[in-house]
């Protein structure tokens, strides 16, 4: 991680049993545990955006000539598949 | 900031819910965040005039709603502000998510119930069913005997609140109809000594949003897939250690506001005519006036009959009330609220809890009253001493009284 600007808020200044505060980042992304990842049928894809416009944690990727998805911050919520008018997004299990 | 006109010292004649604005004027609040409700709407129609008038340099959030009401006062007070709000009945039902987030996050907010009975049946007035029903939630919690405790108290509270062993949201509470809309004499305290009483703001010293020196607030903590449940343990122990603690800092506090400003306020519980007293009465809040009156009416006559009233009701002084009732041969506890499932009311199962560290087994009984608004009169008081004087005498515990039953 790059080394920040700004100085850390001291922790150990209060007492350890008072309010439950973190300034240690610790990344937890959706895609470490989604069970259902969508996945573009490039054929059928015609670029309307409309996965773009709905998907709620903005994980839709504009490529050249069709949308994919960050599977970092994917949740697999399905909502893009399930508006695709082209049909276009398949949800798929996640391998075990 | 504008400037702001503070009066002297000086005496008025208002209601309770100016009482309580005036306090939070006095106690230079930085934020108020308020969403008018029955009986405590001139109490914000008090605060937007104080304010628009120069008296209270605050800022006044208009909110949609409770539940904003306290989510805006919490990011005041991570963000350094002294906070206010006040709230009762399906109000504070609906501020209910924040309210229980409020005292695990250790943020001294300061709150005024104006307490009304809960919906349904269909009421607008006085109860503490509301207050009653938030008991358990982890907020201080003082009721106020009279318009000018209102005032005391309510600046007392951000004393007690702000205090490092401490740190916990305080509810100011003042029954509905009896003393938000009853008018009293009242001593406005001159604005250079409750400053000077209330000291330097130091709100979030433990937590501060500030983009320089980044943290997050309230993170995951738990057993199952988390970081252990001890983290959870840990928070809580420490939260109910501040609760525990605050029993100390109120009295502290309400003996160092008497010492100043020469009115003597109990901090816990007031033993009234308890010498040599047989048998007694436990009240709380604006109904312990009559019932003082039906006690000093019963010592006339010679009836050793004495009074408890409880104050500060969380955390409960267990240990200050078996004290002080270690000696009767029995007591009756006057509720204005119910606890369902246990068909009595809530300060009695408090009190009989706490007799626990009494060296004997006193017979108690439960009476409810004041419901709704119903007036609690001297005569009904007089019906409490006659049926505690007859549980002094045969020990034989009867059922809940139900004192406005057929009023």
């Amino acid at each position: 991680m790059k080394q920040q600007a700004y100085k850390m808020f001291d922790a150990t200044t209060i007492p350890g049993d008072l309010c439950p505060i973190a300034t240690k980042p610790t990344p937890m992304l959706p895609g470490d545990w989604r069970s259902m990842r969508p996945v573009v049928d490039r054929a059928k894809c015609v670029k309307c955006a409309v996965c773009w416009l709905y998907c709620p944690v903005q994980c839709v990727v504009e490529k050249a000539a069709w949308f994919d998805f960050n599977l970092k911050t994917c949740k697999g919520c399905g909502i893009c598949a399930t508006e695709c008018p082209q049909r276009a997004i398949e949800m798929i299990a996640e391998a075990a | 900031m504008s400037a702001v006109l503070k009066p002297k010292s000086k005496l008025v004649v208002c209601d309770g819910n100016e009482a309580a604005a005036w306090a939070v004027s006095l106690a230079n609040v930085d934020m108020v965040a308020v969403y008018p409700i029955t009986p405590q709407s001139s109490l914000v129609e008090y605060l937007a005039k104080f304010i628009a008038d120069g008296r209270l340099g605050a800022e006044i959030v208009d909110v949609e709603g409770e539940h904003s009401v306290l989510s805006v006062l919490q990011g005041a007070c991570l963000a350094g502000a002294r906070t206010y709000t006040a709230s009762c009945g399906p109000g504070l039902a609906f501020m209910f998510e924040p309210y229980l987030r409020t005292p695990g996050l250790r943020l001294p907010l300061v709150m005024t119930i104006v307490t009304r009975d809960t919906l349904t049946p269909q009421s607008v007035w006085g109860g503490h069913q509301d207050a009653m029903s938030v008991r358990e939630v982890g907020w201080v919690q003082m009721y106020c005997e009279s318009v000018q405790e209102v005032l005391d108290t309510t600046i007392m509270a951000y004393k007690i609140a702000e205090h490092h062993d401490v740190m916990l949201p305080v509810n100011v509470c003042h029954d509905g109809n009896y003393l938000s809309f009853g008018a009293a004499r009242c001593e406005l305290p001159e604005q250079g000594e409750v400053s000077d009483f209330l000291g330097a703001k130091d709100v979030n010293w433990h937590v501060a949003l500030d983009p320089q020196r980044p943290m997050a607030v309230d993170p995951l903590t738990g057993g199952a897939g988390g970081p252990g449940p001890s983290t959870f343990v840990r928070y809580r122990k420490g939260q109910c250690a501040g609760m525990q603690n605050s029993l100390k800092v109120i009295t502290e506090v309400h003996e160092d506001w008497g010492r100043r400003f020469g009115r003597h306020h109990a901090p816990l519980i007031e033993s009234y005519s308890m010498d040599g007293a047989d048998y007694a009465m436990v009240t709380i809040g604006s109904m312990t006036g009559a019932a003082k009156d039906a006690v000093d009416a019963a010592r006339a006559r010679g009836e050793k009959v004495g009074l408890v009233k409880v104050k500060t009701y969380r955390p409960f002084p267990a240990e200050a009330l078996a004290g002080a009732l270690a000696d009767v041969k029995a007591f009756g506890v006057v509720d204005r609220s119910v606890s369902f499932g246990w068909n009595c009311g809530p300060l009695f199962q408090d009190a009989i809890s706490a007799m626990q560290y009494a060296p004997r087994r006193i017979p108690a009984m439960s009476f409810i009253g004041g419901l709704a608004g119903a007036d609690l009169t001297v005569a009904h008081f007089e019906r409490v001493i006659g049926r505690v004087k007859e549980l002094a005498g045969n020990g034989q515990v009867a059922e809940t009284v139900w004192l406005n039953e057929k009023d």
